[in-house]
């Protein structure tokens, strides 16, 4: 008899769901290969933009909505720390005057994750079945880094990806300028801040840059490709599920040869 | 006659810094100069982190009791021959200073490092009156020359360059000789001095800051790395005291807890060159000192702060950390904020003594990276309070129209998720078709900001859960 596999639900957040779907398909890949079964309940966005707006209502509102759609799973991942942070650290916060959702808020985030820390903390994952040839460096994005301390868990799995040499930017933990509505708000700032990053990345010589947020890798392979620059940007779940033959972030699609 | 807040033109001042090429390379010293001191000093000391909690245990202790350790530290003040004055608001403490100096009959008086003095706007109201300011910390006299706010709490002048500095001191010291060589920092630190020195003998009255104020003595604290302090403040007949209602604290054995952060974050030293101690004015057996001892205490909103939602920027002991470690401060330099407090922490004060309506951009301009909480001495949680000061915005309709709607429009499909997923599907969809050849957008109408300055990666098609949906279904 077949032991019954715990479910993760998979909190794809909506940026992979509109943009780059292949993180979310590498993302469910992952937490099978560790053992579990990933379900996807119909989801639309965390409510981050929302919350960060000073508009609680909606944010809460949104948090209910995922809250419930979640509830019955034994384990909810994101493959986002920005995301996850919102799930496991901020949720609680806006129920801090509802004793019952706050409850409620509390196993959610308690069960709730962010994609590599899951891997490694969660479900043990030593090493991954990927190759990549080449030199990558890796850009710890803020949330994740600071609300989650996701540090050293996507280094370690990067380690075990055949042909792959990890290089350290300098400023590695420095924010990359995005800041979700941030970009669009404070266009100029953002720019002169992403640049400082895409400085940082090109100074290693690395062939690709690798992060766990859709976010700072739209803004950071944006920028890389506008000044021209060849550099590879990808989500380090596409790198650890050995998805590194689709097209990178921001590049064109691969000529299909007949 | 406080400082003209210039904060509603937050955009158009960070343009103007963006472009400013002398002001980009005095910004990139912060860097080594603050960040790269800082971590090593941490480093170096095992129980920086539990010291830390301590600092923030201690300065909300007294917070918690802030009337009983004010009246204790009026008491000791008034005990040791010194005046206690609390002023509501800036005018009044504006007020206080100039009767104090009008008495004595002053004519000049020095100054050291005074952020509250920043703050009421001293400087220009007492020029108003016919007393002539003299800022004596190195930072503030080069910011005085040139008639700017300082750009940084610790460091008033970090915005400038070396080249800088030596053009305004040929400017303004017109008698010394044209050729005089100023390309080294000490020589232009010996002409300050010189300068300086003869300043401090003539002024009738000084004016400082503090950084801490002592309740069990009665004592007011500086720390300084100049000296400067020092001589304000013994030299002349009134040594006058700036400080507000956050700064008392209970003990010296707590004032040497938190001096063990302050310096630690602020410059990366393990003590400021000069930590000076006052209790009251010269007493008969002193070789020297004021024959007067005033301590302005300014409240100007701060006691609102005590019970809601900002209290903990009241354990501020401006060190400075957040700002130096901020991505958007690095950017933009202080001036950009547009009054006396820049970097997180005067996008979280700024607001709360000005107003939210003037100063909204403050708390928006975060890309809420965090790392000002993670450096701050008493654990701040800067972004937690930006952020409640754009619930404040949203909830008063301050934030701009075209953002409110926005929201409103992407809440109402969040809010609906199949609706949602059959808008996103075919928003998805179109965006990559457009974008099927380039994979990215060198140009989006409703991502212009965005574009202006980097490309925008464009959708591979359908959406995930679209594929998800229509994968499983088939296996």
């Amino acid at each position: 008899m077949v032991e019954s596999k715990k479910r993760v639900g998979l909190f794809v957040t909506c940026l992979v769901d509109l943009i780059r779907p292949s993180v979310g398909f590498a993302a469910a890949k992952l937490i099978e290969d560790a053992g579990f079964m990933v379900e996807v309940p119909r989801q639309t966005c965390c409510g981050q933009p929302a919350f960060n707006s000073g508009d609680r209502a909606t944010a809460r509102a949104l948090a209910e909505q995922v809250i419930a759609a979640f509830e019955g799973f034994d384990y909810v991942v994101a493959p986002s720390g920005s995301c996850g942070g919102q799930l496991k650290i901020h949720y609680p916060e806006l129920f801090r005057d509802d004793p019952d959702w706050l409850a409620r808020a509390d196993a959610f985030a308690a069960k709730t994750y962010e994609l590599v820390s899951f891997l490694v903390d969660v479900a043990g994952v030593t090493h991954v079945d990927a190759t990549f040839e080449g030199t990558a460096t890796y850009h710890d994005a803020c949330s994740g880094l600071r609300e989650l301390g996701v540090r050293v868990q996507p280094r370690r799995l990067l380690g075990t990806v055949q042909g792959l040499t990890m290089k350290e930017m300098a400023d590695s933990e420095v924010c990359c300028g995005f800041g979700g509505t941030f970009a669009t708000k404070y266009p100029d700032i953002s720019a002169t801040i992403v640049a400082k990053k895409a400085a940082n990345v090109v100074a290693t010589g690395a062939d690709m840059v690798i992060a766990g947020d859709l976010g700072c890798l739209m803004n950071m392979a944006g920028k890389l490709s506008r000044d021209g620059k060849t550099i590879e940007v990808r989500h380090v779940a596409e790198v650890l599920a050995g998805m590194s033959d689709l097209p990178a972030i921001g590049a064109p699609p691969r000529e299909r040869t007949p | 006659m406080s400082a003209v807040v210039t904060s509603p033109a937050f955009k158009a001042n960070a343009k103007a810094a963006l472009a400013d090429t002398e002001l980009q390379k005095a910004l990139a010293l912060v860097e080594v100069n603050f960040i790269v001191r800082r971590r090593a000093a941490a480093d170096q000391l095992p129980e920086f982190e539990a010291l830390r909690d301590e600092a923030r245990d201690i300065k909300d202790h007294a917070l918690a009791h802030l009337d009983l350790y004010l009246e204790e530290y009026e008491k000791r003040v008034v005990a040791h021959g010194g005046h206690v004055h609390f002023a509501v608001d800036a005018e009044e403490a504006r007020r206080i200073v100039l009767d104090v100096c009008r008495r004595l009959g002053a004519k000049t008086v020095t100054k050291g490092k005074t952020m509250i003095g920043e703050e009421i706007g001293i400087n220009s109201f007492l020029e108003a009156n016919g007393v002539v300011p003299i800022e004596t910390d190195l930072g503030e006299y080069l910011i005085q020359l040139r008639g700017e706010l300082p750009s940084h709490i610790i460091a008033p002048a970090v915005h400038l360059t070396k080249a800088q500095v030596a053009a305004d001191f040929r400017r303004c010291h017109a008698d010394l000789p044209r050729d005089r060589d100023l390309t080294e920092p000490t020589t232009l630190a010996a002409e300050a001095r010189t300068v300086l020195r003869q300043k401090f003998l003539a002024a009738d009255v000084g004016i400082t800051g503090a950084n801490f104020l002592i309740a069990e003595t009665g004592s007011s604290v500086i720390v300084t790395n100049e000296g400067n302090g020092d001589l304000t403040q013994t030299l002349p007949k009134a040594h006058i005291v700036l400080a507000s209602i956050d700064k008392v604290v209970p003990t010296l054995e707590d004032l040497s807890q938190l001096l063990r952060v302050l310096a630690r974050s602020a410059t990366g030293q393990e003590a400021s060159v000069y930590t000076t101690v006052s209790t009251g004015p010269r007493r008969a057996d002193d070789p020297d000192g004021p024959n007067e001892y005033h301590v302005v205490i300014l409240d100007n909103g701060r006691s609102n702060m005590l019970g809601g939602q900002f209290r903990d920027i009241l354990r501020c002991i401006r060190c400075g950390a957040c700002m130096n470690h901020c991505p958007v401060y690095s950017a933009v330099g202080g001036h950009a904020y547009g009054w006396v407090y820049p970097g997180p922490m005067g996008a979280v004060m700024t607001p709360a003594l000005v107003g939210i309506d003037k100063t909204g951009h403050l708390p928006n301009a975060s890309t809420f990276c965090g790392r000002c909480e993670e450096v701050c001495p008493v654990r701040i949680p800067l972004p937690k309070m930006l952020r409640h000061w754009r619930e404040r915005e949203f909830e008063r309709r301050l934030s701009p129209a075209t953002v409110r709607a926005g929201l409103r429009f992407w809440a109402f499909f969040a809010r609906h998720p199949r609706l949602y997923g059959l808008a996103t599907l075919v928003f998805a969809r179109s965006l990559a078709w457009f974008g099927r050849r380039r994979g990215r957008f060198r140009f989006l109408p409703f991502a212009r900001g965005w574009t202006r300055h980097r490309d925008f990666p464009a959708p591979m098609g359908s959406t995930f859960q679209a594929q998800w949906r229509s994968r499983r279904r088939s296996s």
